[in-house]
């Protein structure tokens, strides 16, 4: 659907480089499609004009002009311009020097806030604070339910006042239970508002007022468009903004709003929302956002999210096994079981540079679903067969397929997929004896600071590798491309889909179709 | 807050709110009026134009074309008036729009048949306000309403649905949270069925548009609604936030594939949105665009013509220009 900025600064610097000279105009034609790609990911006006003056400015110095790969080079100073503008580095919550802390979430109707109390809540327990909520929200019908009810699943004290419609006593009162009850942190759930309804701005500055907040957080929607500047302009006009959460970044939205209000207005972004959960929040990373807002996938979220589902021991480990072709069905079930925990797949795949995108265009959905075949067909194995798929023949076949719901014929295409991928990893684990390849991921990780900002493109397409697997350090090694089974699911056309190819051909093939469309 | 001035808003005449109105109007409004207001028609005018249009959120592609399309007219009809090319900006602009309403089919009531309406969207949209200023208008129509809340996975969506139909006395079909949606809209449609109703409004969870297996469930909860009345749902109500940006397009292009959207409502058009997004949808998909919400009364419901919608956002009325 979207041509990425890469994409589209490619072809242009690939026409020049046949002309074997760049100029000026053809770094004004790039700027265009920074103007371009900012505009459709829905940053801000004004700020996409200074945006692009500033990167203009660095654009025609030499760097690029003599760079071998002025695509490169472009999308370089893109991305750390966005860096800068969205903050070099995290800004986390501040706590008050004499608890509880208050934090007061502002903003919008239906930008999330009730659910992020809950998130928030959830979040900071896990640090280790003790959080109470108060429902503040006297307009909405139920919100004060709903967040009792958000209180009880996250098993976390919830205030409020019948009858009361008063937010600002009822956050007075809510704030000096939580002092009689030692809580940490008291988090204020306000009802959402226009940022122009005077009378409800004016209650917000009371509420500031008598409560004093130590965070003020405005919880603004992802997929918010050139608005979201002047609605966050007003809040920080009249209640003095501490930090920024955005939410809905599950879905397809570029976010190019949080850009906007961080540059405009200043307050960093402190959280993103990335699902329906109470677990789906994260901290905000600038980088992370800036690689979105171009399109260019998210490395580095991924690499941590396999993280958290896999100790340094037990990666060595797969990796040992990869490269010396050990790599079974029982570990491949192991890192389909870990790879499930790391979130849905879409969204992992989203995070892989270049396959979010190419997911888009064939309108590809790949649904968990497609897992359970294979999770299926290994669990009606035995430990023996897991280990050494080769005895199964056709009378183990047919008692696994009787065994897992599926057809002889599914299981047959399952192993041959399995061969292949275990083939591959083994050529994989040959190649990447001490270069690059092996442990790209990793040593982007350690490589610390600021990632993906030195990373150029073609550092991201060697990373996908050729046949499209992630190397090394990656559980679940062939993650992408060579998955067993995950075409015998659906039926030909998905199946297709999960055929990723590298990068080139991808763009290539997009760049015919939006050449007919144009005309 | 300009529409609730065309819409008349039966608000309290409050004059910081008042003031509070003013305020955002000034906005484009004015920018777009003061563009016009200079002697000539140079090529300033479409640059200073072109920004303002894609403030609005028109969009790239939009705005491009939309600027093309007047240029032409411009050049065709030989304007050389800057308020001459003014009309015909707004003409372009309703042009546009049309092509969202022209697709619009007429609304059949049968007798004895329950008009049917799933109202879908991403969340915190405002489906279900949307919900009850529909009950609202059709009731207006005197036509019996029930709502079926079938949105069992946010939390106290249903408490939220069942204030609303207390206040309306409108009866509300609900189960327990966290329920099937599709048995919900099962005992909905055998309810509105048994006690002769004219409108059965459906309220669904909210969901991003990228989520395949809840785009599923909407698909799962039509094909119930389908076994009771093949035609249901007769309506399919897409409600898009009008603070949306580029994104409105993504969700209305999904959302059609899974359930074929055959109305969109834009919500919250009280705000400082211009919901530029609507042109975007009119020019790319061509999905009728049929109401829009434009507060938080019951009432504040109207049905969406392009002459409006551009009137409303972009020219306001007469008596605006002191």
């Amino acid at each position: 659907m979207f041509e990425t900025l890469s994409d589209r600064l490619y072809g242009i610097f690939e026409n020049i480089g046949k002309k074997g000279k760049l100029t000026e105009q053809d770094v004004d034609e790039a700027m265009r499609e920074v103007r371009r790609a900012l505009l459709e990911a829905d940053v801000n006006f004004k700020v996409v004009r200074d945006f692009v003056s500033a990167v203009r400015e660095r654009a025609v110095g030499e760097e690029v002009l003599r760079a071998v790969t002025p695509a490169q080079q472009v999308i370089a100073i893109v991305n750390e311009e966005l860096v800068r503008i969205l903050g070099e580095e995290r800004v986390p919550l501040e706590y008050a020097s004499q608890p509880p802390t208050v934090i007061m979430l502002v903003g919008l109707q239906g930008s999330g806030k009730t659910t992020h109390i809950a998130k928030l809540a959830k979040h900071l327990r896990e640090e280790g604070q003790s959080p109470m909520l108060v429902a503040a929200d006297v307009y909405r019908p139920a919100a004060i339910d709903q967040l009792h009810t958000l209180g009880r699943q996250i098993d976390m004290p919830v205030y409020s006042e019948e009858g009361e419609s008063d937010p600002v006593k009822i956050a007075w009162n809510g704030i000096k239970t939580a002092r009689d009850r030692s809580a940490s942190i008291v988090l204020v759930d306000t009802a959402g508002r226009l940022q122009i309804d005077e009378r409800m701005m004016t209650e917000l500055e009371d509420l500031t007022e008598r409560i004093k907040p130590t965070e003020t957080l405005l919880v603004a929607d992802a997929m918010t468009g050139q608005e979201a500047v002047s609605v966050a302009e007003t809040f920080n006009e009249r209640l003095n903004l501490t930090g920024l959460i955005l939410t809905k970044m599950d879905g397809d939205a570029r976010g190019g709003a949080a850009l906007s209000i961080r540059s405009v207005v200043g307050v960093p972004i402190k959280f993103i929302g990335t699902g329906e959960n109470v677990d789906a929040l994260e901290p905000f990373y600038p980088d992370r956002l800036a690689s979105r807002i171009l399109g260019m996938g998210d490395v580095v979220s991924l690499v941590e999210r396999a993280q958290q589902q896999m100790t340094e021991e037990d990666s060595h480990k797969l990796e040992e096994k990869v490269m010396e072709g050990r790599f079974n069905l029982e570990d491949f079930l192991n890192q389909l079981q870990q790879l499930k925990q790391m979130g849905p797949l879409t969204q992992i795949l989203e995070m892989i540079p270049g396959i979010g995108q190419a997911m888009r265009q064939s309108d590809v959905q790949i649904s968990d679903d497609q897992y359970k075949h294979v999770e299926a067909m290994i669990y009606s194995m035995t430990p023996e067969e897991r280990r050494n798929p080769d005895i199964i023949k056709p009378s183990r076949r047919k008692r696994i397929a009787a065994g897992s719901g599926t057809s002889s014929d599914q299981v047959n295409q399952m192993l041959n997929q399995f061969r292949q991928m275990q083939k591959m990893m083994s050529q994989m684990g040959q190649m990447g004896g001490g270069g690059k390849k092996k442990g790209g991921l990793r040593g982007l990780l350690g490589g610390g600071g600021n990632p993906l900002g030195g990373m150029s493109e073609a550092d991201l397409e060697k990373m996908m590798g050729g046949g499209g697997g992630l190397p090394g350090g990656m559980p679940g090694g062939g993650l992408p491309g060579g998955m067993p089974g995950m075409s015998g699911g659906g039926g030909g056309d998905r199946g297709s889909s999960t055929q990723l190819q590298p990068k080139h051909a991808n763009r290539r093939k997009k760049k015919k179709k939006s050449k007919g469309k144009k005309r | 807050m300009i529409f609730s001035k065309i819409f008349r808003r039966q608000a309290e005449p409050d004059p910081q709110v008042e003031a509070g109105l003013k305020k955002a109007r000034r906005g484009i409004f004015q920018d777009i009026v003061a563009l016009f207001e200079r002697s000539e028609i140079t090529e300033d005018l479409y640059e200073d134009l072109e920004a303002l249009l894609i403030q609005a959120d028109l969009g790239v592609e939009t705005t491009v074309e939309l600027l093309e399309n007047l240029q032409d007219r411009i050049s065709r009809e030989g304007i050389k008036q800057p308020s001459d090319a003014r009309e015909a900006l707004r003409t372009e602009m309703i042009a546009l729009l049309h092509n969202a309403t022209k697709n619009r089919k007429i609304k059949v009531y049968q007798r004895g048949v329950p008009f049917v309406t799933l109202v879908v969207g991403v969340n915190g949209t405002g489906k279900t306000t949307s919900i009850a200023k529909l009950a609202r208008y059709h009731q207006k129509q005197g036509r019996s309403v029930m709502i079926v809340a079938a949105d069992t996975f946010r939390a106290a969506a249903i408490d939220q649905i069942r204030v609303w139909g207390e206040r309306l006395d409108v009866p509300v079909i609900a189960h327990e949270p966290g329920s099937d949606p599709g048995a919900v809209v099962f005992d909905g449609m055998q309810a509105a069925h048994n006690r002769n109703i004219d409108i059965l409004l459906v309220d669904t969870a909210g969901r991003l548009h990228t989520k395949h297996n809840l785009m599923e469930e909407l698909k799962k909860i039509r094909r119930v609604m389908q076994r009771h009345v093949e035609a249901a749902p007769q309506e399919v109500l897409l409600v898009i936030d009008a603070t949306t940006g580029q994104n409105g397009l993504s969700q209305a292009r999904h959302f059609s594939e899974a359930v074929e959207i055959t109305d969109i409502a834009i919500a919250k058009l009280d705000g400082t949105a211009k919901g530029g997004i609507a042109f975007a949808i009119a020019r790319e998909l061509g999905t009728p665009i049929s109401y829009i919400g434009t507060g938080e009364k019951f009432d504040d419901l109207a049905e969406f013509t392009p002459e409006t919608y551009v009137d409303g956002l972009f020219f306001g009325d007469e008596d605006e220009e002191d």
